[in-house]
C-alpha cells in the first residue's frame, strides 16, 4: 500500500504538551501529550469517552485546556481556547455529528462563512467553480449545485471532508470518517488522504476499525480513561496489543457466536413477502427463523434500513404482506408492530431513539408505559425503577444513577439503553440497524453477546450491519440487498464459514458480471 | 453484591435529589425576580405588599395562569396556541348568552368549557392528523374564532346582572377568591397529568424527540390531539371565570391579545420553547411575575404607555438572565 511506502518526514507539526481538563468534578483528560508529524497519519484509538472529543476540542479550540498545558505549532505556541485562531493555524476538524445546512448547496455549505467575495458580495459562480474543483479531488459523483439535503448521509460526509479541504488546512482531524461510506467512496476517501499526505498535511485519524488503522496509520495513540497510554509506529502494529492497551485487558473472545443456528426442524418466526414501498424497494421477500440472527448485508443506500423500516410499519408501504409465526399480520404503525411483537432499533440513536432531556430510566421504559400503568392512567414508578436497575445491571449500562439524562452518556452506553428500552416490550422479532455504529470495542463485544444469547433464547434476529467482520462473526445466515432487491443469500454450512468475498460480490453485483 | 447495589441505591437518591434541585432551580429560577419586583414595588408604594393587594394581584393572574396552563401542555410538545384569547371571548360570551336561560343558568358553565375544548380539538385534528404547522392553524382559529365570538352577540356587549355563577368571579371561600382556587386547582391537576401520568410521560417525549416517539410506540397524533384539546378546554374555563367576573362578555374586545400573556408566562417560566423540557410551576411563578408588574406599575402611578414598554423589557431581560444561569450550569 501507498500509505507503508510513505516515508513519513520526522518533523512535528503539532505537539500537544500535558493536556488536561476538567469539568467541574470531572476529569476529562490527565496529562496528554501528542506529537504529530507533517505528512503523516496519525490515528488515534481508545474506548468511547477515553476523552480523544475532549482532546481533539481542546485543539480545535472549542475547550481551553486547564493551566500547564499548550499547543505548539511549526514549535511555535499558539493561543488555546479559540476556534478562529485554531482555524488561522490550519486547524480542520471533520466531525462525527454532521455540521451541516441541509437547505443550502453543496457549495454554499464548503464555503459557509467563509465564502469567496467580489465587491463585498458572495460570487457565486467562483464559490461553485472552487467547489466543483474539490469536489473533483474527492471522485464523487454529486455536483456543486446539489442541495445537500438530497444527498445520503455517506456523501454528506464527503461533502464535510471537502468543507476542510477549502480551508487549506495543514492539519486535517477526522472523526469516525468512514462511518457511513461505502466502500466505493471510503476507497476514494484513502485516496485523497494519500494526496493529503504527499502534500505534507498531518492527518488525525480517529477510527474504532482496526482494518482502516492498520491500512493508513503511520503511527497509533491509544487514549484510555481520560489518559494517554502510548504510542506504537507503524511497524509494531498488532491487533491484541492495540486492543489490550484500549481496554486495559485482554479480549480473547471478541464476537460471540454460542447459540446453535436453526436446524431443518426450524420454525419460521416472521415471513416477508412482496414488500415495495413504491420507491427504491421492489418485492423484498424472506423468512426470517426462531433462533436465528439473519444478517442483512449490501451497500449503503442499498435498501436495508427503508426495507426494515418497512416491516416496522413506520413507513408506509405500497405492496408486501407479512406473516408471523404462520399467521398473516396487518402492520400500519410501530405501534402495531410492537404489539405484534416486532421490535426496531434505528440507526441513528440521536435523531431517531433517544430523549436526550429524559432520564435513563424513562428512556427504558418508554416502550411499556401503558403496560405498567395503574389505574387512571398513573405511572408505576416503583415498578419503572426496578425495570431500569434490572435493566442496568443486566445490560451493564454504565452510568452513576438511573435517573441521569440520556444525554450524558456515551455513545454504547446510548446504544445499551435503546436496546433495554427495545427489551423490555418482549418482541418476538428483533431488528437491530447498525447495533454498533459509534460504539466503542469494550461495548461492541457486549451488545454481540447481548444478541447471541437473545437468539439462543429463540428470538428471532435480522441485524443490518455495514461491517463485514461482524456480518461474519455474528450471523449464521446472511441477504445481500442490492439496488432495493434481495440479490442473494450467503449461508453457512458445516466446514465452510461465511465468507466476505461472497458478500462483496453479491453487494456489488461483481457475480452476476 | 449488598455493599454494591447499596452504593447504587445511595447514588440514585443523590441523583434524585440533584434532579429535583435542578427541576426545582429551573422552575424556581425566576422566583428570586417575583421576589425582587415585589420588594421593589414596596419601595415604591407601601400599599404593594398588603393582604388586600396581593389578592388583588393573585385575582388579576388567575385568568392568566389558567390560559398559560394549557399553553404549557402545547409548548411541552414543541407547539403554540395562538387562539386562546379568542377561545375564551367565544366561550364568554356562551357562558353569558346560556346563563339568561331561565333556570338553567348554571349550564353556561359547561356549556362555555365544552365550546373551548370542541375549538381545542378542532385546532388538535388539523395539527395532528393533517399535519398542519400549530402556528398557523391557531393564527387562524385566532382571526376565524374571534369572528365567532361576535357573531354569537351580534357585535354586542351582552350582559346578565343576575348571572347565576357570579360566585367565581366575585365570591370567595374562607377568604379566598373562586378565581384563585380554580387557577391552584389547575395548575396542581397539570402537575398531576404532566409528572405523575403515563400521558404525562408522552408529552415529555413527543415534545423532546417526536420521530422517537413515534417509533417507540407512542400514539404521537393523539398526545398532540390531548395537548389542544386541554388548551381549548382551559381557555373556555377562562371565558366562564371572565364572564363571572364581569356579568357580562364583548366578542370584539374580551381575550385580546392574552395569548401573549399567556405565553409569556410559559417562557418565563422556564419552560423550552422548542419542546421537551419545562414546568407547570415555572408557569405559575411566570404568571404571578406578569400580574406584579400589572399591579406594581399602576400603583408607582406609571403611565399605561410606559407600562407596555417596562413589561415587554423585562419580559426580555429576565428571559435572557436566565438563559445565561442555565448555559453557566450547563458547563459543569
Amino acid at each position: 500500500m501507498s500509505a507503508a511506502a510513505h516515508v513519513a518526514p520526522q518533523r512535528p507539526v503539532l505537539e500537544m504538551r500535558h493536556i488536561s481538563k476538567t469539568f467541574g468534578p470531572v476529569r476529562a483528560l490527565r496529562d496528554v501529550s501528542l506529537t504529530v508529524n507533517a505528512g503523516e497519519l496519525h490515528a488515534l484509538m481508545g474506548e468511547n469517552g477515553a476523552g480523544k472529543s475532549t482532546l481533539m476540542k481542546v485543539l480545535s479550540g472549542a475547550y481551553r485546556p486547564d493551566p500547564g498545558g499548550e499547543i505548539l505549532i511549526d514549535g511555535a505556541p499558539v493561543a488555546t481556547g479559540d476556534p478562529i485562531k485554531a482555524r488561522a493555524h490550519g486547524i480542520a476538524v471533520i466531525y462525527q455529528e454532521l455540521s451541516l445546512a441541509p437547505n443550502l448547496t453543496v457549495a454554499q455549505n464548503i464555503f459557509l462563512g467563509n465564502e469567496p467575495r467580489r465587491f463585498g458580495i458572495v460570487d457565486r459562480d467562483q464559490c461553485n467553480r472552487r467547489a466543483k474543483e474539490i469536489i473533483e479531488r474527492l471522485g464523487v459523483s454529486f455536483s456543486a449545485r446539489a442541495l445537500v439535503s438530497s444527498l445520503s448521509l455517506g456523501e454528506r460526509q464527503l461533502v464535510e471532508i471537502a468543507r476542510a479541504l477549502s480551508t487549506s488546512a495543514r492539519i486535517i482531524v477526522m472523526d469516525e470518517p468512514t462511518t457511513s461510506l461505502t466502500s466505493r467512496e471510503t476507497d476514494r476517501l484513502f485516496e485523497v488522504i494519500a494526496t493529503l499526505k504527499a502534500q505534507g498535511i498531518a492527518i488525525i485519524y480517529i477510527s474504532h476499525r482496526m482494518e482502516e488503522v492498520y491500512q493508513l496509520a503511520d503511527r497509533v495513540s491509544v487514549l484510555r480513561d481520560s489518559g494517554y497510554v502510548g504510542t506504537l509506529e507503524r511497524a509494531d502494529l498488532n491487533a491484541s496489543r492495540l486492543v489490550s492497551m484500549m481496554v486495559g485487558r485482554d479480549l480473547s473472545a471478541f464476537y460471540k457466536k454460542d447459540h446453535r443456528p436453526p436446524d431443518s426442524q426450524r420454525r419460521v418466526a416472521l415471513s416477508v413477502r412482496g414488500m415495495s414501498d413504491g420507491g427504491l424497494l421492489k418485492d423484498c421477500s424472506f423468512d426470517l427463523y426462531h433462533g436465528e440472527v439473519l444478517a442483512l448485508a449490501g451497500l449503503v443506500g442499498s435498501g436495508r434500513t427503508e426495507l426494515a423500516r418497512l416491516i416496522f410499519g413506520a413507513d408506509r408501504r405500497s405492496t408486501g404482506e407479512l406473516e408471523l409465526d404462520g399467521k398473516p399480520i396487518a402492520i400500519a404503525s410501530p405501534r402495531e408492530a410492537l404489539d405484534a411483537g416486532i421490535a426496531y432499533l434505528t440507526e441513528d440513536r440521536k435523531e431517531l431513539g433517544l430523549f436526550l432531556d429524559m432520564s435513563i430510566s424513562d428512556n427504558i421504559n418508554m416502550g411499556v408505559l401503558t403496560r405498567d400503568a395503574r389505574a387512571g392512567g398513573f405511572r408505576d414508578f416503583a415498578n419503572a425503577e426496578r425495570r431500569a436497575a434490572k435493566a442496568i445491571a443486566d445490560l451493564s449500562i454504565r452510568t452513576r444513577s438511573a435517573q441521569a439524562n440520556a444525554g450524558s452518556l456515551s455513545g454504547g452506553n446510548q446504544q445499551k439503553v435503546l436496546l433495554a428500552r427495545l427489551l423490555e416490550t418482549e418482541p418476538k422479532v428483533v431488528i437491530l440497524d447498525e447495533p454498533t455504529r459509534g460504539v466503542d470495542v469494550g461495548a461492541k463485544s457486549e451488545i454481540y453477546r447481548l444478541i447471541d444469547s437473545l437468539a439462543g433464547r429463540g428470538i428471532a434476529i435480522l441485524m443490518i450491519s455495514s461491517e463485514l467482520p461482524e456480518v461474519i462473526g455474528v450471523a449464521d445466515r446472511v441477504l445481500v440487498m442490492r439496488d432495493g432487491t434481495i440479490a442473494g443469500e450467503v449461508t453457512a454450512s458445516e466446514g465452510r464459514p461465511l465468507r466476505q468475498e461472497e458478500i462483496m460480490e453479491l453487494a456489488t453485483g461483481a457475480a452476476q458480471r | 453484591m449488598i455493599d454494591s447495589s447499596a452504593a447504587t441505591k445511595a447514588a440514585d437518591q443523590a441523583a434524585v435529589r440533584s434532579r429535583r434541585l435542578r427541576t426545582a432551580f429551573a422552575a424556581l429560577g425566576m422566583l428570586p425576580v417575583l421576589l425582587l419586583l415585589a420588594v421593589g414595588f414596596q419601595f415604591i408604594n407601601p400599599r404593594f405588599l398588603t393582604g388586600t393587594n396581593l389578592l388583588i394581584v393573585t385575582q388579576q393572574s388567575s385568568i392568566n395562569i389558567v390560559l398559560a396552563a394549557g399553553m404549557t401542555f402545547v409548548i411541552l410538545t414543541g407547539g403554540i396556541d395562538l387562539s386562546v384569547g379568542s377561545i375564551l371571548a367565544a366561550s364568554a360570551m356562551v357562558a353569558v348568552l346560556v346563563s339568561l336561560v331561565p333556570d338553567w343558568g348554571m349550564l353556561g358553565i359547561p356549556a362555555a368549557i365544552l365550546l373551548g375544548l370542541g375549538f381545542g380539538i378542532i385546532n388538535g385534528l388539523l395539527i395532528a392528523y393533517i399535519r398542519l404547522p400549530p402556528f398557523i392553524v391557531t393564527l387562524g382559529s385566532l382571526t376565524a374564532v374571534r369572528g365567532v365570538a361576535r357573531l354569537l352577540g351580534e357585535d354586542t356587549t351582552v350582559f346578565n346582572p343576575d348571572l347565576p355563577f357570579d360566585f367565581i368571579g366575585n365570591g370567595s371561600l374562607f377568604g379566598v377568591p373562586w378565581l384563585v382556587i380554580i387557577a391552584l386547582t389547575v395548575v396542581v391537576l397539570s402537575w398531576l397529568v404532566l409528572k405523575r401520568t403515563v400521558l404525562g410521560t408522552w408529552i415529555y417525549a413527543v415534545g423532546g424527540n417526536a420521530e422517537a416517539a413515534r417509533l417507540t410506540g407512542i400514539k404521537v397524533p393523539l398526545v398532540l390531539l390531548f395537548v389542544y384539546g386541554v388548551s381549548g378546554l382551559l381557555a373556555g374555563l377562562g371565558g366562564v371565570m371572565s364572564a363571572a367576573r364581569l356579568y357580562a362578555a364583548n366578542g370584539l374586545q374580551l381575550g385580546q391579545s392574552y395569548e401573549l400573556d399567556a405565553i409569556a408566562a410559559v417562557i418565563l417560566g422556564g419552560t423550552s420553547f422548542v419542546g421537551g423540557v419545562g414546568s407547570i410551576w415555572g408557569t405559575l411563578i411566570g404568571g404571578l411575575i406578569i400580574a406584579v408588574l400589572s399591579n406594581g406599575l399602576i400603583l408607582a402611578g406609571v403611565s399605561d404607555i410606559w407600562q407596555y414598554i417596562i413589561k415587554g423589557l423585562v419580559i426580555i431581560v429576565a428571559v435572557a438572565l436566565d438563559r445565561y444561569r442555565l448555559q453557566a450550569g450547563a458547563r459543569t
